[in-house]
Formats: C-alpha cells, sequence, structure tokens
C-alpha cells in the first residue's frame, strides 16, 4: 500500500465576477513507504500549492488525499514540512527550534535532549546549538529547519524548495547533505522543485507538472544507483535523463510566459 | 570600514595643497557618501558636536545681548531656576506628579491596547469588526473630547490619565495590530505542520513574533503620552510639568518655561532609552 496516494486532487480559486481559476486539475499520485518523490514544474504550476494541500494547510477544491490510508483534514505533525522561507522561530535558539515539536507532544527533557542532540550531529550543527536563527546563514538555517522537521519523526517529509534561496554551491552541500541524512533515516519524502539537476539528483521518483493548470504530464522512474555523489551529474545516464526532462518542461515554460495563452487565466 | 573604491594615496613628495585635496577627498568618500557606515566615535562626536553648536549659538544670543532677557533666558538662568524649585522641593514635585500621570494613563492602555491590537493583527474576525469604529475614534483630536472628559470625571488625575489614556491607545492598538499582520504565514504554518494547534500557535508563536515590534511600538506611543501630559496639565492641573511652565507664563518667568521644557526633553529621552535597553537586553535575538 502506497504511504501517501493523491486522488482526483483540484484546486480552484474564486474569482470575482471571472470564471474560477484551475490552479490545479485531477492531480493523481502515488509516493511508497520510504520513496523519495519530486514533482518539478515551471513556476506557477502549482506545485507549491499541491504540497500546502498535502500539508493541510489548504484545502482542495476536489479529489481525496490519504495518508497511511486516512482522509487528510487538517495540518499535523504526521506531515512535517520544510518551507522556501526561512522559518526558523527567532526567539529560540537553534536546540530549542529543533525541540519545538518534542515540546509540543509532552516528551521528557532526557528524550527531547538525546532526539535534539542526534538531529543536531545529522545536519552538523552541535556547535550551534545554542545560536540565536539570527547568527545562522540561509544554508544553515535550511539545516535546522530540516532537523526541526525531522526531529518530529513525520510519517513523511514534505519539501517545498527548501533550497530555492540558497547560493549554487550551498545549494549543491544542502543536496548531498540531505541525500546522506535520507539514506539514514529513509523517510517517506514528497520534494518540489524547478531545477532539474536537483529532481534527478535526489529522487526515486519524477513528477513533470504542467503549466498551469498544474496536471501531472509524465511519471520517471529514476533508477540511478544510490549513493549520488554530485559528479553522477556529468554521467551519461544523467545527462539522458536531464534531456528528457529538460524537452518536456521547456514546452510548459514557453507556455507560461505567454506564447500559448489558450488556457491561461 | 572598507574602502572599496577608494583612489591610490599620492606620493609624499607632492605638494601640500595636493595631500591636502587628498584629505578632503579621503574625508567626502568615508563620511559623505550615501548611506555609507561610520565608526561610532565619529558618530557620537558628531552628535556632541551639533548640540553643542546649538549651546554655543544661545549662548551667543542671551550673553551678547542681542535679545532680551524676558524673551529668551540665558541658559545660567534655566540652570539656577532648576537649582532653586529643587530646593524648595516644587521640581520633585511637579516631575513626580507628571510622570505619575504619564505612567499610568501608558499603563492603562498598553494592557488593553497590546493583547487587543496582536488578535487584531492575527485574526481578520477581529479586525473586520473592530477596525471601523477604531479608526473614527483614532482620528479625532484628543483635545475635542477634553471638555466631555471634564464633564465625566472632574479636573484630577483621573481627566489627565484619561486623556493620555484616549491619546494613546487607538493608536497603539493600530500600530500593534500592525506588528502582528507582518508576522510571515509560514512561520505560523510551520507551527502546524509541528503539531501546534491553534491555541499554541497564538501562545507560542504569534505572540513572542511580536515582541520586538511591540516594543518598538511602545517606545513611539510613549513620546506621544508625554505630549498629551501637557496638554492635559495646561487645560485643568495644580501640579506637573504643563502646569509649572503655565504658572511660570503667568509670572513672567521665562527660565522657569524653558525648564519645564528641558525636564520633558530628557524624561522623554530617558524613556526613549530604558525602551532600546529593554529591546537589546531583554530581546537578543531579535534583529
Amino acid at each position: 500500500m502506497s504511504k501517501l496516494s493523491i486522488r482526483d486532487v483540484e484546486l480552484r480559486f474564486e474569482r470575482r465576477g471571472r470564471p474560477p481559476l484551475l490552479a490545479l486539475d485531477r492531480i493523481s499520485l502515488d509516493v511508497a513507504d520510504k520513496e523519495f518523490a519530486v514533482i518539478v514544474g515551471p513556476s506557477g504550476c502549482g506545485k507549491s500549492s499541491l504540497l500546502y494541500l498535502v500539508a493541510g494547510l489548504n484545502r482542495p477544491s476536489g479529489g481525496i488525499m490519504l495518508l497511511d490510508g486516512k482522509p487528510i483534514d487538517e495540518p499535523d505533525r504526521d506531515r512535517g514540512m520544510v518551507f522556501q522561507s526561512y522559518t526558523l522561530f527567532p526567539w529560540l535558539t537553534v536546540r530549542d527550534n529543533i525541540a519545538f515539536g518534542l515540546k509540543i507532544q509532552g516528551k521528557g527533557a532526557a528524550d527531547q535532549q538525546a532526539i535534539v542532540d542526534r538531529y543536531l550531529a545529522e545536519v552538523g550543527l552541535e556547535s550551534f546549538a545554542d545560536a540565536y536563527p539570527k547568527q545562522l546563514s540561509g544554508g544553515m538555517m535550511q539545516r535546522v529547519a530540516l532537523a526541526r522537521a525531522m526531529a518530529n519523526d513525520p510519517q513523511i517529509l514534505l519539501m517545498d524548495e527548501p533550497f530555492g534561496a540558497l547560493d549554487s554551491q550551498t545549494r549543491v552541500m544542502m543536496q548531498q547533505l540531505l541525500l546522506h541524512v535520507w539514506e539514514h533515516e529513509h523517510k517517506t519524502v514528497l520534494f518540489v522543485t524547478h531545477d532539474i539537476d536537483e529532481a534527478l539528483l535526489l529522487g526515486d521518483r519524477l513528477y513533470v507538472m504542467t503549466a498551469r493548470p498544474g496536471r501531472i504530464k509524465e511519471r520517471l522512474h529514476v533508477t540511478l544507483p544510490r549513493p549520488r555523489p554530485v559528479e553522477m551529474t556529468m554521467s551519461p545516464e544523467f545527462l539522458a535523463l536531464k534531456q528528457r526532462v529538460l524537452g518536456l518542461l521547456q514546452e510548459e515554460v514557453t507556455k507560461s510566459i505567454g506564447l500559448g495563452r489558450a488556457e491561461a487565466g | 570600514m572598507t574602502d572599496g573604491g577608494a583612489p591610490a594615496e599620492p606620493a609624499p613628495a607632492e605638494e601640500a595643497t595636493k595631500t591636502g585635496a587628498t584629505a578632503w577627498r579621503r574625508f567626502a568618500r568615508d563620511y559623505l557618501s550615501p548611506k555609507a557606515e561610520i565608526p561610532t566615535q565619529a558618530a557620537l562626536l558628531a552628535g556632541f558636536l551639533f548640540g553643542g553648536f546649538i549651546l554655543l549659538l544661545w549662548c551667543g544670543i542671551t550673553y551678547g545681548g542681542l535679545v532680551p532677557p524676558n524673551f529668551l533666558p540665558a541658559p545660567h538662568k534655566v540652570l539656577l531656576a532648576g537649582i532653586q524649585f529643587t530646593q524648595q522641593g516644587r521640581l520633585p514635585r511637579d516631575i513626580w506628579a507628571s510622570a505619575r500621570v504619564v505612567l499610568l494613563g501608558f499603563a492603562i492602555s498598553s494592557i488593553i491596547a497590546v493583547p487587543l491590537g496582536i488578535l487584531m493583527g492575527g485574526f481578520r474576525i477581529v479586525q473586520a469588526a473592530l477596525e471601523p469604529t477604531i479608526n473614527f475614534i483614532r482620528y479625532l483630536p484628543v483635545t475635542s473630547m477634553i471638555p466631555l472628559l471634564i464633564l465625566w470625571v472632574g479636573i484630577g488625575i483621573e481627566q489627565k490619565v484619561s486623556v493620555i489614556l484616549i491619546g494613546t491607545f487607538f493608536q497603539q492598538v493600530v500600530m500593534i495590530a500592525d506588528v502582528a499582520r507582518q508576522v510571515p504565514r509560514d512561520l505560523i504554518n510551520v507551527s502546524y505542520t509541528l503539531g501546534a494547534r491553534r491555541g499554541l500557535v497564538v501562545t507560542r508563536v504569534l505572540l513572542p513574533a511580536t515582541l520586538p515590534g511591540v516594543v518598538d511600538a511602545l517606545r513611539v506611543t510613549m513620546g506621544w503620552a508625554w505630549t498629551y501630559l501637557v496638554v492635559a496639565e495646561l487645560v485643568a492641573a495644580n501640579s506637573g510639568l504643563g502646569y509649572l511652565s503655565l504658572q511660570a507664563m503667568r509670572g513672567f518667568r521665562v527660565d522657569v518655561i524653558f525648564l519645564a521644557i528641558f525636564i520633558i526633553g530628557f524624561l522623554g529621552m530617558a524613556m526613549d532609552f530604558l525602551f532600546r535597553a529593554i529591546r537589546r537586553w531583554g530581546l537578543p535575538w531579535a534583529e
């Protein structure tokens, strides 16, 4: 049975005096247990909106979403999320940020400490445990955000372009760190990005979305072996896959920048 | 200091005028570039120099006999008046009378305005309900309420506290609602995905996230509270700094008027300093 299953999910925005805007059109996908699924699509295609729906932060206009067979309603800690914007609590130290969810659960102090220490080590920030977020770089903040989401032991980890705001070197480093952590923890992940290299390097399965209204245009199985070092992005297998995805996306990007305005709102 | 595009210095053998020009160029580059940072010492020096310049100007005008002493008093006259009134016990009494009114009015206002503002900024429904009324009252000058307040609560401390309360409360609510509205949406969202329920999101996230902005809003409105104090005291009072000033006018004591102005200014500065210190030491995590 799949961990997360999404069936015919639609998202429509009502607009005054105009027909409603269709953002997501009958999206169906399944994420298997311990799978790393990636959604890639042109900007504005609704891929982030889809993630917000899975998180329960927004409600779909139609369709069904099940996590472990149970319908998704409100946001809860079984679906942890890492956002593109920096979302650390500025008034909490790195340690207390990571412990935020554990405190809410009412975990004992010793348990909290052990879990926080484990994930601090996992993201390599032991020496920053008592720093405030304002003292951290962008990459470090996203590492803490990842540790915070993982410490809560969610059933699925939702990641909304978490490295989108970082410079390219930091981004590559973060991808490797995420792969490393994922190989340790083996969480189910649903990851959204517009970066093809990132999508292919990280994912087991790739969903390519169309420009608005967002539909699943293509499903790909990424069979590249793991572990996947950065150098893999230059291998012929990788490049062949990249070319294929690039071709798929190119059509959509051309559409989304206004060359085909047939359906655009 | 960085010196990104600094021109190379000329060889020491060049003429004196040339080095003068270079020094000026360097000064212009370090201190007269838009938005460039300057060293702390230079900033302090600039502040003292300007203050000193004003003081010097004041000395020049008064000791030079350019204006009659009952128009603008000499600095030492103001100082003497301060000593005299302190020895008589009048000045401490008036300061306390004013400070009590301001602090009382400001405290009552803040205790209600801070939570209400956060609710208004955090919940669209609260905003929708309160905003029209608050905006209506906010634009009424407090002075227009004074006759009504005198009828309702008399001319005692209640009247002055009410003036400050009305003057600051509505401004505070609007400013603090703005602060709460600017808390990033994803900060709330991430709390939900970490398992927080609505109540916890308000107390553990919305509330602390607004703290720096709240302290800033309180600092600014404290300044307005002092302004309204003098308004209230000029209308009806038998003690306080505004009253001291009003009495001095009747006795043609310009020096005492200036004394009252200086005291109000210094107290305001002290309050401002206090709020900045709270911000720095109480909220070390804030930007």
